[in-house]
């Protein structure tokens, strides 16, 4: 078998140096091409008719003066009388217009009425969600009674964070259209090679017959994976249109209601220590909701496998859209519940909380890579000169405070299969049915292929985005990068083998001894034995190499390997008069396996930071028990940092031949996770109260004062 | 340069801040009033006292110095026209609200939200989008500074973000960090790349003032 590892590390050329994204330039000139900017002729618009209560049956329906509207050329019901409509923003129509402007008119022109029945749209107070909660039952591990009588040191809170959108730029929705009896299909999609099954089921045509293109998505974050209510519309809107394209996406609103949301967690907990800090019982009674499934059971207690433990979590089905995938699921809310408890508890214990998670981590599976994190964050942040205890913080009115918290995740590759082409004319192309979802995909792939193939990365030609393309698997939970570097590495040693095997016999060198080197193929270590990349793909005479490469997810060949560490530390302001918090600076140090383009990985990590500033300061989904609505459905009042709020941040790799060994691993999810927990640890430690709740907003950073003074 | 079509209030501290500025010193997130403010930029007087419509109208605009002759809705707004009638893409349609500044252009010099122009009022005025600012195939510096300091990710606030930088730039050529991240209050990423963004406008500027392009 051919030897597929990655070249050791120094004597790498292109993996491992910071590389400015090839797709950089398209995009930074408006050329990059998404789904919401298709255009053709012929083109239509569609809209959706969406529901304004959280819980009603639809009673009758009127379409006629929607479909008289001229310009309609399509319209379908999909809440028929009778439907009972289950959160604010389902679905009731569909229409298909000449222009935007028409389709949005028709939607209005159509009158349904409707038996308006009772609804739970918030879930902080289980006591209020009566019938709609689902108790899983209650776990226990070792003997909490014991351990919690036996504790020297008990700590009691109340945590909670809130249902947030996924809030993509690029809303949901596609352009779609048929030609005969098959679909073209232009999704915004983190899932090119899958989505098209899908679609196919529902509108029963064979898989084969949907094509599916996409250059560039808005924005998934874990929400864009299926084609949904509004593809399967589309497509059938396009059909009563004559089979013109449909291009539906949805509206602002929409997308806060029904794109997708992370559910919430709220938990009572108690923890048990020694007075040593060593953390012996954990109790928790939790709940959560992801709309009217429930919600999930978040992993607590998070990454500490305390010894003795008690838990009892409550799924709330609450009138809302559904939840869907958000970046690192369940684990934000893991982390936030238990981390705020373990800060709360050294704040007791009147301990500094690295030291208290620097004792425990033998509690964690990584406890070496964990007490590292925490030494280099230290170090990073000043930790040492700038910790105090809590709200040991002066006497102005502004006062400040460090928080840590730590993370964990899988993010091993996924399925993918990579097809390299080497032409007798020198070109070369590596193809996979992926995508780009702005993490600097196509820039590793390219980086891989050159670095077997010994040339400059503008010799690639890359072609992913489209289903014809060779599987690749859906871009979530970090499966990504492991998935296509090891099958690109593999197809290109592949493919490399076979030229190898055809220029052998004009170098007098056996194949198994050339190597391909600064676009050269030559005798391993003999420069002068050589021919240049063109000559050596000239002795292929008129047939191309064609080879594929596999990776599959449970068998990933030490190329890449799952399991990573992370530590996330925040310097914070609160300005105790207005309840403002503000980030100073941010360090995130994580354990990333083998780093393909640092430059990128560190953008990850940077973005991924300042999403947890957006959700530990600002993002909550508001919503209002008495209407059953969002309070804001907009980009106004829904709330993501500016450019001014995010501070400093400090983004640290571990890259070291240690880490190195283990292969590639995903970065996606790690360093989205444990920042809001940080943060609102530093909070705790600048204003000497726990806020419960995140996001710490001005009120509640001022309602957590007025307790304490009180 | 000022004429009668310029609205600027002369009590206003600093025109092209304005908004900007404004949304900085609410502090958190991107403030209530944001929109209110920007009507003060973006509106245009009404001309001669007609109305136009109900239906489609012809109108002609001028877009990257070449005018474009298209017929649209009066309550089309100029995103809208750009997008869906010119083939001009580069904008994006975010918020629709006139808060995130995805559909950022350059009106007669001034940053603006295209979601909250209606397009027969952006008639008359020189309007650059973000396909107008390469020249002869070679990209802005702007751009370019956006690609070197990996200021994006999945790509969508970029467009909005290069022409906001652009235009901030061309008021305030000796930025310094402070003054870019108010500066630049007005636009909103979602994957978290103002990290880039923030270098990106102090090398670009340092770029536009050696002349290039500028």
């Amino acid at each position: 078998m051919p030897d597929y590892s990655w070249p050791p590390m120094e004597k790498r050329r292109v993996i491992g140096k910071p590389t400015r994204r090839l797709d950089g330039g398209l995009k930074a000139s408006g050329k990059a091409k998404y789904a919401s900017d298709f255009t053709q002729k012929d083109l239509l618009f569609g809209a959706l008719l969406t529901s304004p209560h959280a819980h009603a049956r639809v009673t009758s329906i009127d379409t006629s003066a929607a479909e008289k509207l001229p310009g309609v050329t399509a319209l379908r019901v999909i809440a028929t009388p009778g439907t009972e409509v289950m959160w604010t923003g389902q679905e009731i129509a569909a229409v298909s217009a000449n222009t935007e402007e028409i389709a949005k008119d028709a939607t209005r022109k159509i009158k349904v009425e409707y038996e308006v029945m009772p609804h739970l749209v918030r879930e902080e107070d289980l006591a209020k969600a009566g019938a709609r909660v689902k108790a899983a039952g209650e776990q226990t591990k070792g003997d909490p009674d014991k351990a919690f009588q036996e504790a020297e040191v008990v700590s009691e809170g109340s945590y909670g964070i809130p249902v947030i959108t996924h809030c993509c730029l690029e809303s949901h929705g596609q352009a779609i259209g048929w030609k005969g009896d098959h679909v073209e299909f232009f999704p915004s999609t983190q899932n090119v090679s899958g989505i098209g099954g899908d679609l196919s089921n529902t509108l029963k045509i064979p898989p084969t017959n949907v094509h599916v293109h996409m250059d560039n998505v808005g924005g998934g974050f874990g929400s864009k994976f299926a084609s949904d209510r509004w593809g399967i519309e589309a497509a059938q809107l396009s059909k009563q249109s004559g089979g013109r394209p449909v291009k539906l996406f949805l509206d602002r609103a929409s997308e806060l209601l029904i794109g997708g949301n992370r559910p919430s967690g709220f938990a009572k907990v108690k923890v048990a220590a020694k007075k040593d800090g060593t953390i012996t019982a954990w109790d928790s009674t939790s709940w959560s909701t992801g709309g009217v499934g429930g919600g999930g059971a978040p992993p607590i207690p998070y990454v500490f496998d305390i010894p003795n433990q008690r838990k009892s979590h409550s799924a709330v089905s609450t009138n809302c859209g559904g939840a869907r995938a958000w970046r690192a699921p369940n684990h934000q809310q893991a982390c936030y519940l238990t981390l705020t408890a373990i800060e709360d508890l050294a704040a007791k214990l009147k301990m500094d909380p690295v030291e208290v998670l620097y004792k425990n981590a033998d509690l964690t599976q990584r406890a070496e890579v964990y007490r590292a994190q925490l030494r280099q964050g230290q170090e990073l942040i000043d930790w040492k000169k700038l910790w105090h205890e809590r709200g040991d913080s002066g006497s102005g009115t502004v006062k400040r405070g460090l928080g840590v918290a730590l993370h964990t995740w899988g993010g091993g590759g996924h399925n993918s299969q990579c097809r390299t082409n080497i032409h007798p004319d020198g070109t070369v192309e590596v193809e996979l049915g992926s995508q780009d979802l702005g993490t600097g995909t196509r820039t590793i792939i390219t980086m891989v292929a050159a670095e077997t193939l010994g040339l400059p990365l503008g010799a690639i030609t890359l072609k992913i985005g489209d289903n014809a393309l060779p599987p690749s698997g859906p871009s979530g939970g970090s499966t990504t990068v492991g998935g296509v570097s090891s099958s690109t590495r593999k197809s290109t040693v592949n493919a490399l083998a076979k030229l190898f095997e055809a220029v052998a016999p004009s170098l007098g060198a056996p194949a198994d001894q050339l190597e391909a080197v600064d676009g050269r193929i030559q005798v391993q270590g003999n420069s002068s034995k050589s021919l240049t990349w063109k000559a050596a793909c000239q002795k292929l005479g008129v047939a191309k190499i064609s080879e594929m490469g596999e990776n599959n997810q449970r068998n990933p060949g030490g190329l890449n390997s799952s399991g990573v560490g992370g530590v996330q530390m925040a310097d914070v302001s609160v300005d105790t008069e207005t309840g403002i918090v503000r980030i100073n600076k941010i360090v995130a140090v994580q354990d990333i396996g083998l780093v393909i383009n640092p430059k990128t990985a560190e953008s990850q990590i940077h973005g991924a930071c300042i999403m947890g500033i957006c959700a530990a300061l600002m993002e909550e989904r508001v919503m209002d028990q008495q209407t059953g609505r969002m309070l804001n459905p907009d980009m106004e009042f829904y709330k993501l940092a500016g450019i001014g709020d995010v501070g400093e941040i400090i983004a640290h790799l571990d890259m070291t031949p240690e880490h190195d060994k283990r292969g590639v691993v995903g970065l996606g999810e790690p360093p989205a996770i444990s920042l809001i927990t940080a943060i609102a640890n530093a909070t705790a430690n600048a204003i000497g109260v726990r806020v419960p709740d995140v996001p710490l907003t001005p009120d509640r950073v001022l309602a957590a004062l007025e307790r304490r003074n009180a | 340069m000022s004429s009668k079509k310029d609205p600027d209030n002369p009590k206003k501290p600093r025109p092209a801040f304005s908004r900007r500025s404004f949304i900085q010193g609410v502090g958190v997130g991107t403030g209530a009033l944001g929109s209110g403010l920007l009507e003060t930029v973006a509106h245009t007087a009404p001309t001669d006292g007609k109305f136009a419509g109900p239906g489609v109208v012809p109108i002609t605009l001028r877009i990257n110095g070449k005018p474009i002759n298209l017929s649209v809705e009066p309550r089309v707004t100029l995103i809208d026209a750009l997008r869906n009638s010119l083939d001009s893409t580069g904008a994006k349609k975010v918020c629709d609200r006139a808060t995130c500044g995805a559909c950022t252009v350059i009106m007669d010099g001034k940053v603006v939200y295209s979601c909250t122009v209606l397009a027969i009022d952006a008639q008359g005025k020189d309007i650059q989008t973000i396909e107008g600012i390469s020249q002869n195939g070679k990209l802005h510096p702007v751009s370019v500074a956006f690609v070197n300091n990996d200021a994006q990710q999945c790509g969508y606030c970029t467009p909005g973000f290069v022409m906001a930088v652009k235009g901030f730039l061309d008021k305030h050529p000796h930025p310094t960090m402070d003054d870019v991240e108010k500066g630049l209050g007005g636009n909103l990423c979602r994957c978290g790349t103002y990290v880039g963004v923030r270098k990106a406008a102090l090398e670009a500027a340092k770029e536009m003032r050696g002349g290039r392009n500028a």
